[in-house]
């Protein structure tokens, strides 16, 4: 066998390596999926999601909690994004290149490595206790703003980093302040991937247990959330909670709970995948 | 004083500020990138309503001298600057300078052509925006008026609202000379416009150059020893940082006085 021959096998033999690698991830992602679809698809109705949570398997609903991770989403977005945003613009713009810029820089990175349930602890103590905001919403949200501002933080130095500097030097030649640069063109061309790391961010948000629960968000309220101070669950909790009971009837429940879950976050990742595609076009 | 001031008619606007000339003086400027003396002592004279090449290879600091008329360099990290520049006796370098009005003085067309990724028509229109300008009449006028100057009118007429990343590169760069003029400088200062550009573009943006000079003060950098010696009224020929030599583009491209010259421009050497 000559080197040119080796050198095709070798390409062949990575190509089903790269192949066997993606069917197996892609094969345990549909036997999951198809799964819990099984166990939950028939529980899921207008009522299932209108009802309010019961003792009863087949009386319970997920409205409180569905309605507690709207109320989390949200509060998190108003929160997380103009943060997150703002603090990615001043240290990709305007931040001097120094020591202090790089440790920031190095840490934020770090910060978003940190495990959730960390978090949730730095919440307990801050919010819940020493602000005196108690269980409840907004706390939630505080807690995790706090624990998707990295992602935020990141993706958006990364989508400004990506506008072209010919596109800047345009708009400073033709007498734009450096504001004016910002705001009229790189956050425009940046725009789509700050939404898609706001969006991706959120969905993890979503799905998050472990903080909410260390801050105090019940498995069981009696009723859905009506203020940002009112106590709340959260569809993962109620998940949660009903795989631990022992009757049947709470597992076909949380199947159709994680369904829903599921379809939330398709549904932001959808959108923040749509947001990326126009965005490269716009650039090209 | 404010409301006569608005009651102007717009074609004395526009009328009065084509008729400034404004002429740069440059006195024994020094430039460094941190250790680097990239430029070493330059003295030099650009009179008003004229086109002046800066040629020389790759790296002898045109581009950089080109850069510090509008302050295009001040970004750069671990850029410093002795010496002076007046523009219509202005020094530019001093610290009460408003470098956005200066800017607003002295336009810039780029290497590549870099339009906004925008509609033609916010392209043109940027520059007035930015300073505040909500006069819709005012605008459409200027955007216009701009777009006729570059001979784009014709072409785009119909598809102001089309992206201006559609259109051709040499398109591309004169609207991007169109947008430059729309806030109406008096100085153009030209990073080798046509480099990236065919043939036919390039034409058609030195003759845009040759008809600009009625109205501006135009400095070009440019590798295309034809070009400069087919555009330009002055040629300044740098090596190394330094000026080697300036005067009529004539007499430098039949006459030059230094050897060196010589060899650049009959591609001996560069």
């Amino acid at each position: 066998m000559n080197n040119i021959q080796k050198n095709r096998l070798k390409d062949q033999l990575f190509k089903i390596w790269g192949i066997g690698c993606t069917l197996f991830a892609l094969i345990l992602l549909i036997f999951f999926i198809g799964d819990i679809l099984i166990d939950g698809i028939m529980r899921i109705d207008w009522g299932f999601i209108t009802d309010l949570p019961s003792r009863k398997a087949e009386k319970s609903g997920i409205y409180t909690a569905l309605i507690g991770s709207i109320w989390i989403l949200l509060l998190t977005t108003a929160i997380a994004f103009p943060v997150g945003v703002a603090a990615g613009v001043y240290l990709e713009e305007y931040s001097n290149k120094n020591k202090l810029s790089a440790i920031l820089e190095i840490n934020i990175s770090n910060l978003a490595g940190v495990p959730s349930i960390i978090y949730g602890l730095l919440g307990l103590e801050v919010f819940v206790r020493i602000m005196g905001l108690g269980a409840s919403v907004l706390a939630g949200s505080l807690t995790l703003s706090l624990l998707i501002l990295p992602i935020i933080i990141v993706a958006t130095r990364e989508a400004i980093k990506a506008v072209p500097k010919s596109i800047k030097d345009a708009s400073y030649a033709l007498g734009a302040s450096k504001w004016q640069t910002i705001w009229n063109q790189v956050l425009p061309a940046s725009s789509g991937g700050i939404l898609t790391g706001v969006i991706l961010a959120l969905s993890r948000a979503v799905g998050e247990t472990a903080p909410l629960i260390v801050v105090g968000a019940l498995a069981y309220v009696p009723f859905a959330p009506e203020s940002p101070m009112d106590e709340f669950s959260v569809l993962p909790i109620q998940i949660f909670n009903w795989i631990s009971r022992p009757q049947h009837g709470f597992i076909e429940n949380a199947a159709a709970a994680i369904i829903i879950l599921l379809l939330i976050t398709f549904i932001m990742n959808g959108v923040a995948v749509y947001f990326r595609n126009k965005w490269q076009k716009k650039l090209k | 004083m404010e409301t006569a001031t608005e009651q102007v008619p717009l074609d004395k606007i526009i009328d009065s500020s084509l008729k400034k000339k404004a002429k740069i003086e440059v006195k024994d400027v020094k430039v460094w990138y941190d250790d680097f003396n990239a430029i070493k002592g330059i003295d030099m004279n650009i009179k008003p309503n004229t086109v002046t090449a800066f040629i020389g290879p790759s790296g002898c600091g045109k581009s950089t001298f080109l850069r510090l008329f509008n302050r295009m360099n001040d970004y750069v990290e671990g850029f410093k600057m002795e010496g002076k520049i007046k523009v219509s006796d202005n020094n530019i370098y001093k610290k009460k300078v408003n470098v956005e009005e200066l800017r607003k003085e002295i336009g810039m067309v780029f290497q590549k052509p870099n339009p906004f990724p925008k509609s033609i028509f916010e392209n043109v229109a940027y520059g007035l925006k930015i300073q505040g300008i909500t006069d819709k009449k005012l605008i459409e006028e200027r955007v216009v008026d701009c777009l006729k100057q570059v001979a784009l009118w014709d072409e785009v007429k119909d598809d102001l609202n089309k992206s201006a990343m559609a259109l051709s590169g040499g398109q591309q760069q004169r609207l991007c000379i169109a947008r430059t003029l729309a806030v109406q400088p008096s100085i153009i200062l030209m990073d080798e416009p046509t480099s990236a550009l065919d043939p036919i573009s390039t034409a058609k943006v030195e003759e845009l150059i040759f008809k600009l000079k009625e109205k501006y003060t135009i400095v070009i950098v440019t590798h295309n020893m034809q070009q400069a010696s087919r555009i330009s009224d002055y040629t300044a020929f740098f090596y190394l940082g330094e000026l080697i030599e300036y005067g009529k583009t004539k007499t430098i491209f039949t006459n030059p006085e230094k050897q060196q010259t010589e060899n650049y421009i009959t591609g001996r050497f560069g």
